[in-house]
């Protein structure tokens, strides 16, 4: 029993930062009606922002955080709706998706040119102090890596169920014409959820790099793992992004303990054309419009 | 006049390119083209790079020193990024650019697949992998810069049974060309020793969360674990192990006590034990020179690799000192079967020899975590 509690709880952990990086996917796919393929390198890269404060400017880990925070809103926010997003949106969505194959391309080779193919450690933002849960020994990291993502998901739905720029957002999110027409400034709306995204693909590299080390190419299996989790969950819900998170967080512990670690990578490509077949929307998402 | 100075602009630009193949060729007989073939990047980086650089260091105090037979070592790297069919085509470009001999790979899965071609060019290839295949399928080619797992797993077998006294154990390893030798060796070792293999538990290259890893070890009721995965992944699997409070000895084969793989664990390495061909820690003052001069050189510490990397180079110039001339085949012929004393041959570290099949032949080391350094606890004699 402890053992089923030890990996269900370090699965739902694990999760947690999954779930993070695909509510990028579904951020970006209301806001710009395309896939970036370059989600999963917006979460490898704060991470060497944060270790370029620390180790070549010397800051203290607080501000390392805060810098890798700004600067990460900036670069995979701002610029990347800037230089990339915008210029390529009128041209319809395939352009754009391989345009975000190229910014995925460009930030691993660019990380890895810049700090070396090296793994690099990477400080703990928690201590590592365990708790003893039924059996199973939980860290204090793990715990506060679920309640952070749960904590982010819920704020998000808050805001932008809540609050007059969230529904802004949502407006221009189902119908940016429609909105425009309502008096609603749209490209500012879209700048904000690069900018949303960009802070949570921050928060998530701050979280996971503890666990994965900042490495150039962390990018790759997270990017895959959170794209998967957000068509599980459903592709244009936020909550569906946690659930799909934590599903493929829990079931790759679980079938890694108890049916096969040799086939253990192929269960999230397993589940995804279970889902697809059975509910092709996603366990959460809907069928028609798309919300935020 | 107009006619004189078109005859002569075009005689000195047909001069210069007359005279730039006489100088490349000039430049080429001054050098000796010992490409490395290495893993700069992907998951084999730590590996590769400690290797590469190990070797560098070697060939520039070799042409410091004036060269092998009078020639100096030419070096360029080539990133197989840790893909076994890059690792091919760069092998096939090295010996299209005229290699005497190859440095690399270190992954076992690529130097599998890129052997093939420096064997049917008849190229000396000098491999920091240990997967004891490498070395079984005939290849007169290949020779190692460390002994392969198929000869440190069994100096294992002894500090299971004789030092810790298990009766069971259990066993994690990486699902590639290193980790199934290593694994497969390792089981043959416990049957024969008694040992019960209580849990079985591979692992993917690259593999990020070893929570399940290490919760089946700890369920199994094993007294100790063998850890047989790469430098990244022994850093995960030693923070999970810690996390989990896994509190039996964990002993791997080469890579556990690593420096890099103490760094990324960051403590959580402390007291893991591990049987290496080569350490960097040694208390020998050869291996300590070694150590003084990659830090003064890389501003950094190696690994092991960093040592097969260098004394891959020097067994290069050795035996081709020993041949007395640059004949890629006479060099593969003279290594077999030769022993090297290593007061008559500083650079190879320790006494080292090569057998017919390329294995590499030498003492190894016991070594322990012990304050976030690599210690040497006791010395294994060539097997």
């Amino acid at each position: 029993m402890s053992e089923f509690l030890q990996v269900v709880l370090s699965g739902l952990a694990t999760g947690s930062i999954y779930a993070l990086a695909a509510i990028g996917f579904t951020l970006v796919w209301q806001a710009a009606q395309t896939v970036n393929f370059a989600q999963g390198e917006f979460v490898m890269l704060p991470a060497f922002f944060v270790l370029i404060a620390l180790n070549w400017l010397g800051w203290p880990l607080w501000a390392a955080l805060a810098f890798g925070l700004v600067i990460s809103v900036l670069v995979l926010g701002l610029l990347f709706k800037k230089l990339v997003v915008e210029p390529m949106l009128p041209n319809t969505g395939l352009p754009l998706i391989i345009a975000t194959m190229a910014v995925a391309i460009l930030l691993k080779e660019g990380a890895k040119e810049f700090y070396g193919a090296e793994a690099q450690p990477y400080p703990a933002l928690f201590p590592h102090t365990t708790l003893s849960v039924g059996g199973a020994v939980v860290s204090i990291q793990d715990i506060l890596n679920i309640l952070v993502s749960l904590s982010v998901v819920l704020a998000l739905t808050l805001f932008l169920d809540r609050t007059r720029t969230g529904r802004c957002i949502q407006a221009t999110a189902q119908n940016p014409a429609v909105a425009e027409i309502l008096g609603v400034k749209t490209r500012r709306m879209v700048l904000y959820t690069f900018l949303i995204n960009a802070a949570l693909a921050a928060l998530a590299s701050m979280l996971i790099s503890p666990v994965y080390l900042a490495k150039f190419s962390n990018g790759e299996t997270l990017g895959i793992v959170a794209f998967i989790a957000a068509i599980v969950g459903g592709f244009n819900q936020i909550r569906g992004a946690l659930v799909g998170g934590l599903l493929i967080g829990v079931l790759d512990n679980l079938t890694a303990t108890y049916v096969t670690t040799t086939y253990r990578a192929a269960l999230p490509l397993v589940l995804l054309i279970v889902i697809i077949l059975w509910r092709p929307q996603g366990l959460l998402g809907t069928s028609e419009g798309r919300q935020v | 006049m107009q006619t004189r100075r078109t005859i002569i602009a075009t005689a000195l630009t047909a001069s210069v390119f007359l005279a730039a193949p006489w100088a490349t060729a000039q430049a080429a007989d001054d050098t000796v083209l010992i490409p490395c073939v290495c893993e700069l990047s992907g998951a084999g980086a730590v590996s590769g790079t400690n290797f590469r650089d190990g070797a560098h260091l070697a060939a520039d105090e070799i042409n410091a020193a004036g060269g092998i037979l009078g020639k100096k070592i030419d070096m360029p790297d080539y990133d197989t990024q840790t893909d076994p069919q890059t690792s091919r085509a760069l092998v096939q470009k090295a010996i299209d650019a005229g290699a005497y001999a190859i440095m690399g790979t270190v992954y076992s899965g690529s130097t599998i697949v890129n052997m093939l071609v420096a064997q049917q060019a008849g190229i000396p290839q000098f491999t920091g992998a240990e997967a004891p295949s490498i070395t079984e399928k005939g290849n007169p080619y290949i020779f190692r810069t460390a002994s392969s797992s198929a000869k440190g797993v069994p100096a294992l077998t002894a500090y299971f049974k004789d030092t810790l006294n298990v009766k069971k154990i259990a066993v994690a390893w990486v699902n590639n060309e290193f980790g199934k030798g290593g694994h497969d060796v390792f089981i043959e070792e416990m049957k024969g020793a008694g040992i019960e293999v209580v849990a079985d538990v591979p692992s993917e290259q690259g593999q990020a969360d070893f929570a399940a890893d290490v919760a089946k070890i700890k369920q199994s009721g094993a007294e100790a674990a063998f850890v047989y995965v790469n430098e990244e992944e022994s850093a995960r699997f030693l923070r999970e192990a810690k996390k989990q409070g896994l509190d039996i000895p964990l002993v791997g084969e080469v890579t556990l006590t690593g420096q890099k793989v103490i760094d990324l664990a960051g403590g959580a390495a402390e007291g893991a034990l591990a049987h290496v061909g080569l350490a960097t820690s040694a208390p020998d003052p050869l291996f300590q020179d070694f150590v003084k001069k990659f830090h003064a050189k890389y501003n950094r510490d190696t690994d092991h690799n960093g040592i097969k990397g260098y004394i891959g180079v020097y067994a290069i110039k050795y035996v081709t000192e020993m041949v007395g001339e640059f004949d890629s085949q006479a060099l593969a012929d003279k290594l077999h079967g030769l022993t090297l004393k290593v007061a008559d041959h500083p650079g190879l570290l320790l006494d080292t020899g090569w057998d017919e099949t390329g294995e590499m032949l030498r003492p190894s080391f016991m070594t322990q975590v012990k304050d976030n350094q690599q210690v040497v606890i006791g010395m294994v004699p060539a097997n």
